[in-house]
């Protein structure tokens, strides 16, 4: 299995899903990202396992980074969604995994990103009465001091 | 009849509760009519350090995720940071790695298991029993790394020190020792009916359910589904030594505590092989330590819990720009509560003792 090989597949049913293939990942579009998650999902590619879900802050957007896992073809896809830093908000995939449940609550916690249509929004690591998102590349707090880029 | 619904706090401090774990339960009478888990009471922001440190650094922080299988975090991190960096590790290194991974998977199953008999109310026996086994290992990695918890032994490219002279023996002796040992167990646990009447057919989680929460290692393969990382994705030597995968039947409470005892022959027969096939050679790899990576990776490896997956974004710097860490235990709790609606309290606590969570790794 390769990348191209799912980029190409993703191509054929949905043309304008893909912003970006690189070897590593496929970058698709946030407002269709769903019904081709859904087509990894159930389709021939079979990727019926959600295995992570995190988010990387990019400074003015946050990316958020999905790895599917398919048993069938032993292998690992990683599909990122980039969302700006205006508009934090994306569909919840717990309509489809119930994994997705705590996962999003943790990248939700962590970095702020809201999933839309998720059942249970709350923090998840961090107490419900905070308000930062501590692995945003601004965070602030004394007592911790960000390491100077060499 | 009207009845009233009664929700109990159980935790965070509570002995069944492994760690500082915070139940709300909702019940009717003794049935658990829904349960809330509330974790992050042992939240050490990890991720966060690891942005502020250099990836040689960070490697003490990952015996702090799972503390109970230190060996095997240190191990899932090595080979993220190798991948990453395109390093190999000498054969005798690898061969280092597997004896100390599995040596650790044995140590962590037997604590799993004899918690597991603890929370069914064979208070004491069992756990002295394992953890006199598990005392011998530690005794050997006391050697090997001057550690007995948190042992910081594998570096990127290698592990930090070669055996001392006699360890070998040690070890072949503890495999028979164990050996023994396990014959025991079956009859204290295994064989016990009471036992038996407690967990079988308890918090049945199905190999659909499993897969659809994330749910992996031990508790995968008790719902029937044979995955094993070492088996189906092989890293370091292990498609090079004869191990059998045990599978469970029907996903219960049972199926978990026996496939884990089923895992511990089948991790003192891949420290045997790999004792005997034991190649000459350094350590470690003669590389330059200062790391300046970029791009990024995720790799998994087969922990004793489940599959335990980084994901390490560097951006030329000497630190990461991101490190996740994919925790298995995170995943296995989730099932919990679906797991658990409409038992009785103390099946709740047999469900969450044969999932063996570890709440370091949850956390974070």
């Amino acid at each position: 299995m390769e990348t191209a090989i799912v980029s190409k597949s993703i191509q054929e049913r949905f043309p304008d899903a893909i912003v970006e293939t690189k070897p590593e990942w496929i970058c698709l579009k946030k407002e269709i990202f769903t019904p081709v998650l859904q087509f990894l999902k159930t389709g021939h590619l079979a990727f019926i396992n959600l295995h992570c879900i995190t988010a990387v802050d990019r400074q003015g957007s946050v990316e958020v980074v999905y790895h599917l896992y398919s048993f069938e073809h032993k292998w690992m896809l990683t599909i990122k969604v980039i969302l700006l830093d205006s508009d934090l908000t994306i569909d919840s995939l717990t309509s489809l995994w119930s994994a997705a449940n705590w996962l999003e609550r943790e990248v939700f916690d962590l970095f702020g990103v809201k999933f839309t249509g998720h059942p249970d929004l709350r923090r998840i690591l961090n107490p419900d009465t905070w308000s930062e998102h501590p692995l945003r590349k601004d965070f602030k707090r004394d007592g911790f001091i960000p390491r100077p880029v060499r | 009849m009207d009845y009233e619904e009664l929700i109990i706090n159980m935790g965070p401090q509570h002995p069944s509760t492994h760690g500082v774990l915070y139940l709300e339960l909702k019940l009717d009478g003794e049935i658990v009519v829904d349960c809330r888990p509330n974790i992050g009471y042992l939240h050490r922001s990890i991720e966060k350090i690891a942005e502020n440190r250099t990836f040689v650094q960070f490697m003490p922080f990952t015996d702090r995720l799972d503390y109970l299988a230190s060996m095997n975090n240190n191990l899932g991190f090595c080979l993220t940071m190798e991948k990453l960096l395109q390093i190999e590790a000498p054969a005798r290194a690898q061969y280092l790695r597997v004896i100390m991974a599995e040596l650790n998977r044995v140590a962590s199953h037997l604590f799993a298991v004899s918690t597991f008999a603890q929370d069914l109310g064979a208070y004491a026996t069992p756990l002295f029993y394992a953890l006199r086994d598990r005392e011998k290992i530690v005794q050997i990695f006391d050697q090997i790394c001057g550690q007995r918890l948190t042992y910081n032994y594998m570096r990127i490219g290698g592990v930090s020190a070669d055996i001392p002279v006699g360890v070998d023996q040690l070890i072949r002796d503890f495999i028979i020792y164990e050996r023994q040992m396990m014959a025991e167990y079956d009859d204290l646990l295994t064989n016990n009916v009471i036992f038996r009447a407690r967990s079988k057919m308890i918090g049945v989680l199905s190999k659909e359910s499993a897969i659809d929460h994330g749910v992996t290692g031990p508790n995968l393969r008790a719902s029937g589904f044979k995955w094993d990382l070492r088996k189906d994705e092989p890293y370091l030597m292990y498609d090079q030594f004869d191990f059998n995968v045990p599978v469970g039947k029907n996903g219960d409470s049972w199926d978990r505590y026996n496939v884990r005892m089923l895992e511990i022959m089948e991790s003192l027969k891949i420290i045997e092989q790999a004792l005997n096939g034991l190649p000459e050679g350094d350590p470690v790899a003669k590389i330059n330590k200062a790391y300046r990576p970029t791009g990024e990776i995720y790799v998994r490896t087969e922990n004793p819990r489940g599959e335990l997956g980084f994901y390490v974004v560097g951006d030329g710097n000497p630190f990461p720009y991101r490190l996740k860490i994919r925790a298995p235990s995170f995943s296995n709790l989730s099932v919990l509560t679906s797991l658990i609606r409409g038992l009785n309290i103390s099946d709740a606590v047999c469900v969450l003792g044969s999932l063996d969570v570890v709440m370091g790794e949850i956390d974070r």
